[in-house]
């Protein structure tokens, strides 16, 4: 199949052969769970139990809340413990409205394991709402709700299915072993998805650092048909969504669109795997693989982890750490999340839990841009990360905004390539939240001064009628007079 | 009859275009300042910035009597905009420290219920009823605080807003890199 080309990218050093050989485990069950109601974008799911409430596996606990938004169930058997605050797997770890269950190690399930029927059967919109009901979010790490992109669209018909078996991140491997482990399981997935979306072709791309896995793809997909295996080169970042839509199909999508603006539908082979379950033996989003890696785990492997787990029972399961972390990260090394402790949860879109040791971490110190443009050259949104970075460093966030500081993807292509080691990702991330603020600021006051003009109408109308009510009264006594003095003389005459 | 009718119409017409004339060859000229500021302003009219209203605040900070963060309810965001129009410079204010704004807080034991918060919102953002507890609409306070003030109780208290994942925003890179020096206590929770 011919590839189109694209723009940027840098390749770092993949270090997958930590982990790439490892069988996936079962994490053994934790003693407690700790599920946060807020995994995905959009808005948080509401509880739907209260502490002490006996739960099944597969149970319900928190309903979804809105159109972007996703439901959350129990992992295991147990008991609520309680639905409170506690950190949430954030670089802060503030506080995040979490479940606590206590596992009974029984196991007990509320799901029917038969499967109903055969889900080529089902209609588009029941395949769309089941698995939202499941609770099945991107587990690239997006997280956004599948259900979303898998609803019909009349608008933009989905001519093309792209699955994203890249995983361009350094360390991670998760979707590797999946796709090495349980090959069948993800082309029916992928089978599913593309019936759902009525697409013409669906297109599996896995880079070409993975032969294992795309000789396991391609064995699996030449025995049902209907999906074809493609290797693509090893760039990163190759798994981002709107470069992998280009190096197949060839457009380029547009600023402020989505694939769906093209005809593609991009979706992460972690959640074609997810929604093989659902649709096959009703099973909700209950675990996901998870990559424990890093120069400070003792025994790095590939995980399989009930949502809500510690980071603190996965590294225990892998040995411990050799050394204290230099630095712990949720995700890859070049997009992830650094965590402020272990006693955060994993959730739905944690693809990895890397504890770097100091040897493989490189801050040196900041040193003056030299204007090499290497960051430009590796940029994949093609922007010029020395410019925005000089302007954010003077806090002029409108002239970085004139750049185009809102279409970076946060990638960290420029400060992994800078020789100078400027935090330029850092400076973008700054920017945006920046912009975020602004526009939230701007719509209070914008709803501020209608809120204050609706009163100020509502005195005026209240000042009218009553005025109006005094007239009233005034004209009822005035006649009220005139009668009794017409009344009086008329008693006078008589 | 007739001739007073057409002596007033007459003059009433005189007077009309020595009017209009006036207007047309001397017209008032109203600074196109204060109407862009006072589009700005919040229009409230709180009295936060020590000003009757929000359109002797535009003329104050236009004249420069006021600074440009006379504001409170319009925050840093105001400031900025206010800087831009009237290009003045606004002091920096340092990017490390995440400025949220206030809210204001009914302490419901202190509450008896007598509703002379709700006539002074200026964007009806209490909700209550005589003899009954108040309740303030977060997403319609602005934090003037007027209703601090008419209080009998003292039951109301403005807060800042809680640091929460959804207003939390990454800060400015510190020298030399953010990474070096945890920004973030390690400290375990049990």
């Amino acid at each position: 199949m011919k590839l189109f080309g694209f723009r940027g990218g840098v390749h770092p050093e993949a270090l997958k052969h930590h982990t790439e050989a490892h069988p996936i485990r079962k994490l053994p069950m934790p003693r407690r769970l700790y599920i946060p109601l807020q995994q995905h974008i959009g808005a948080p799911a509401k509880a739907e139990v209260e502490a002490g409430d006996r739960v099944d596996k597969g149970q319900l606990l928190a309903r979804s809340q809105g159109l972007i938004s996703a439901p959350v169930h129990a992992p295991t058997s147990g008991t609520i413990v309680a639905i409170e605050e506690r950190p949430a797997p954030h670089p802060t770890g503030l506080p995040v409205k979490t479940i606590v269950i206590e596992t009974d190690g029984q196991d007990r399930s509320f799901l029917n394991a038969t499967a109903a029927g055969d889900p080529f059967n089902l209609s588009p919109e029941e395949i769309a709402n089941r698995v939202g009901q499941a609770g099945i979010v991107g587990m690239g790490g997006a997280t956004f709700p599948s259900a979303v992109k898998l609803m019909p669209n009349p608008n933009s018909p989905i001519h093309t299915l792209i699955i994203n078996g890249s995983e361009c991140e350094p360390y991670l491997t998760c979707d590797d072993r999946l796709m090495q482990e349980r090959p069948n399981e993800v082309i029916d997935g992928i089978r599913l998805i593309r019936h759902a979306l009525k697409a013409n072709c669906a297109i599996l791309a896995i880079e070409d650092n993975k032969p294992a896995a795309y000789a396991a793809m391609m064995h699996a997909a030449e025995e049902t048909g209907g999906v074809q295996v493609i290797q693509i080169p090893s760039r990163y970042p190759m798994g981002w969504e709107k470069q992998l839509v280009q190096i197949v199909t060839g457009h380029e999508i547009p600023h402020g669109q989505l694939p769906g603006g093209v005809g593609v539908c991009v979706h992460n082979v972690g959640t074609a795997f997810a929604i093989h379950r659902t649709l096959r033996a009703d099973h909700p989003l209950l675990s996901r693989i998870v990559t424990v890696s890093g120069g400070a785990i003792k025994r790095p492997q590939n995980l399989e982890v009930p949502i809500g787990a510690l980071i603190s029972d996965l590294i225990e399961f892998c040995g411990g750490l050799t050394e204290p972390p230099a630095r712990l990260v949720m995700g890859g090394p070049m997009m992830g999340q650094v965590m402020p402790h272990q006693q955060v949860p994993i959730v739905k879109g944690s693809s990895g839990i890397l504890a770097l040791s100091h040897h493989e971490i490189d801050d040196g110190p900041e040193r003056p841009c030299i204007r090499c443009g290497r960051c430009v050259m590796a940029c994949p949104v093609g922007l010029m990360p020395l410019e925005m970075g000089a302007k954010m460093r003077s806090d002029d966030v409108t002239g970085a905004e004139a750049l185009g500081v809102q279409d970076c993807i946060s990638c960290g292509c420029c400060s992994y390539v800078c020789p100078s080691k400027i935090p330029l990702v850092q400076y973008f991330n700054y920017a945006k939240g920046e912009l975020q603020s602004r526009r939230a600021a701007k719509s209070k006051t914008d709803q501020t001064r209608e809120w204050a003009q609706a009163r100020i109408e509502r005195l005026e109308r209240e000042a009218l009628e009553k005025a109006e009510l005094k007239a009233q009264r005034a004209a009822a006594k005035a006649e009220k007079e005139a009668r009794s003095a017409e009344r009086k003389a008329a008693e006078k005459s008589q | 009859m007739i001739i007073s009718i057409l002596t007033l119409t007459i003059i009433g017409a005189i007077l009309g275009l020595m009017l209009s004339a006036v207007n047309r060859l001397l017209p008032y000229k109203e600074d196109p300042l204060i109407k862009q500021v006072t589009e700005i302003l919040p229009g409230t009219q709180c009295g936060q910035c020590g000003y009757a209203g929000c359109s002797q605040a535009a003329a104050a900070v236009i004249e420069g009597e006021a600074p440009l963060t006379l504001c409170p309810p319009g925050g840093p965001s105001m400031a900025r905009q206010l800087a831009e129009i009237l290009d003045r410079p606004l002091e920096q204010q340092s990017s490390d420290d995440i400025v949220l704004p206030s809210l204001a807080n009914v302490i419901s034991e202190q509450c008896i219920g007598c509703t002379k918060c709700i006539q002074q919102c200026p964007t009806d953002a209490i909700v209550g009823a005589p003899k009954q507890l108040h309740m303030i609409l977060d997403e319609a306070c602005t934090g003037c605080g007027a209703c601090v003030e008419v209080c009998p109780t003292e039951g109301i208290l403005l807060a800042e807003m809680p640091l929460t994942l959804g207003n939390w925003r990454w800060s400015k890179p510190a020298k030399p890199n953010p990474f070096r020096t945890p920004a973030i206590s390690r400290e375990g929770i049990a």
